[in-house]
């Protein structure tokens, strides 16, 4: 394989690319054992710790699946909430009115500067000192919330930029049929910028079920993080292996969300070249240019 | 009014994030830096661990690795990182969570800006007989550096309020203090609004700051 950064390999610089691989595995093969002789001198990689994961059912269905359930269900309701809010404050950015504009600036730029935690742990105060939502019920409550008013001021923004990258000729079209600011706005450019902005909708999806374990660490949020505690207890202290199988799990979860979001972007690249719309002339750059520039937003 | 915050360490809470800020930054700037170069690089095992690394990361809750940090590495392995006082450990074990996390962003943000650096730059340095390394170092990360100063304050940005998932393993930063307050004190709202503010005092002008150090320094083509 070869790239802009380097030439076509020849003799010896294969010869000198093999030593690097050598060099290379060896430092990895040191500090797998390094790893690997901690872990046996502290008898975590025993067959006993590992065997309840694999010969009965018992630790899917007692810890791991109610907390991926519980998992799962707050990201669900705080995506279901947070995206027709983000939405409206993203249309509110870009009012007419300056009344509507800088009001919804001021709530985003706020929710934005802001950690999630420290919205959750304001939930959860607000809501056991003004409501009488039950104990049971109360961080879930706090974790969507926290979530929901984080993600919203996101989803704004997505909006907002979504709603930038469209064509001037689009609002101008829909102004010259007649239509009102309203009309266009839901009829002519929401609709596409959502679907422009489709991948990055889902990539937020990503860092949503990431934060839900926050709930778990620092509330007592029954996700599946928080069934690390109990199932390592009950299984004679295997925190490692109880670790491993929860972070596959959140793994595979979140991979499956990444992979979907990528396949909609191929998608819709591809069908926006078949109707001729893509913008041409991008100059040529070292690697291929992506379309979503990675602005480290999604951490 | 503002008695409530009498015998509390306020400002020493939010030196701590500070603290955990900047240590986990540079970590994860030289980390990340790291994984970039192997990214490109013409070794293909060097380019699949950096890929791997990159996915595994950036798709595993910050939680469950700061957790992991001090449920599995120092509880279970006994991994202390050279400090003997309990707080000492939770805060090296933090930051070294925080940087090995962030450093897979930082990679992603610097490889999109080796993705704006024309195809020539790296033609012309070839020419001249420059090897992968001096290319590397001489003429690409020089001008993806200056591309990329948005989206590392972004990360910056993002790093800071993820300082405050610290907490979980007890190191008592702003949001640790926060929580203790609200238990002990009357007044959720100004308490709220007290830390509220604190993070906005730290987040906001990085933003600006960096925003503008972004407009200087591009690379105008």
């Amino acid at each position: 394989m070869s790239s802009v950064l380097y030439d076509a390999q020849g003799p010896r610089a294969k010869q000198r690319n093999i030593l690097y691989t050598v060099l290379f595995v060896l430092c990895a093969a040191a500090v797998v054992w390094w790893v690997y002789d901690g872990l046996a001198e502290k008898h975590q990689l025993d067959w006993i710790k590992w065997k309840p994961f694999f010969t009965s059912s018992q630790p899917w269905e007692t810890y791991i699946w109610p907390g991926l359930q519980s998992t799962l269900k707050a990201a669900f309701f705080a995506l279901i909430i947070a995206l027709p809010l983000g939405a409206l404050f993203g249309v509110g950015r870009l009012s007419d009115h300056r009344w509507v504009r800088v009001p919804a600036g001021v709530v985003v730029e706020f929710f934005r500067a802001i950690p999630v935690l420290i919205l959750m742990i304001i939930a959860n105060a607000v809501y056991s000192e003004y409501t009488n939502i039950n104990t049971d019920d109360r961080p879930l409550y706090a974790v969507v919330t926290g979530l929901v008013l984080y993600n919203a001021s996101v989803l704004a923004e997505i909006v907002r930029a979504g709603i930038h990258t469209l064509p001037k000729g689009q609002g101008e079209a829909a102004k010259a049929l007649g239509m009102r600011k309203g009309q266009t706005m839901v009829f002519v450019l929401l609709p596409q910028a959502v679907t422009a902005m489709l991948p990055a909708i889902v990539s937020q999806l990503v860092v949503i079920v990431k934060d839900t374990a926050l709930g778990g660490a620092v509330m007592t949020f029954p996700e599946l993080l928080a069934s690390v505690r109990p199932m390592a207890a009950n299984y004679g202290a295997n925190t490692i292996a109880c670790f491993t199988v929860i972070a596959l799990i959140y793994l595979l979860v979140n991979f499956a969300l990444t992979s979907f979001a990528s396949w909609l972007e191929r998608w819709l690249r591809r069908n926006k070249k078949g109707k001729g719309t893509a913008p041409g002339g991008a100059p040529e750059t070292v690697g291929t240019p992506s379309l979503v520039v990675d602005d480290g937003r999604a951490v | 009014m503002f008695d409530f915050l009498k015998g509390y360490d306020l400002l020493g809470a939010f030196w701590v994030t500070v603290q955990l800020t900047v240590y986990s930054a540079l970590g994860s700037l030289i980390w990340g830096t790291l994984l970039a170069g192997m990214k490109v690089s013409p070794v293909p095992l060097m380019r699949g661990f950096a890929t791997a690394y990159v996915n595994v990361v950036r798709n595993i809750p910050l939680t469950v690795i700061i957790v992991f940090s001090s449920l599995g590495l120092y509880q279970t392995l006994g991994v202390m990182l050279g400090a003997d006082v309990i707080d000492d450990i939770n805060f090296r074990l933090a930051v070294l969570a925080l940087a090995a996390y962030t450093a897979a962003f930082v990679c992603e943000a610097l490889r999109s800006g080796i993705n704006t650096v024309p195809v020539g730059q790296a033609e012309a340095a070839r020419a001249l007989g420059l090897s992968f390394t001096q290319v590397l170092r001489l003429i690409i990360l020089p001008q993806a550096f200056r591309a990329v100063v948005n989206p590392l304050s972004n990360v910056l940005i993002a790093l800071t309020k993820n300082t405050t998932v610290a907490s979980a393993i007890g190191v008592v930063e702003a949001s640790y203090l926060m929580k203790d307050m609200i238990e002990a004190e009357a007044q959720l709202i100004l308490i709220s609004a007290v830390f509220a503010f604190g993070f906005i005092v730290l987040t906001l002008p990085t933003g600006l700051i960096l925003g503008w150090v972004s407009k200087k320094v591009a690379v105008k083509r």
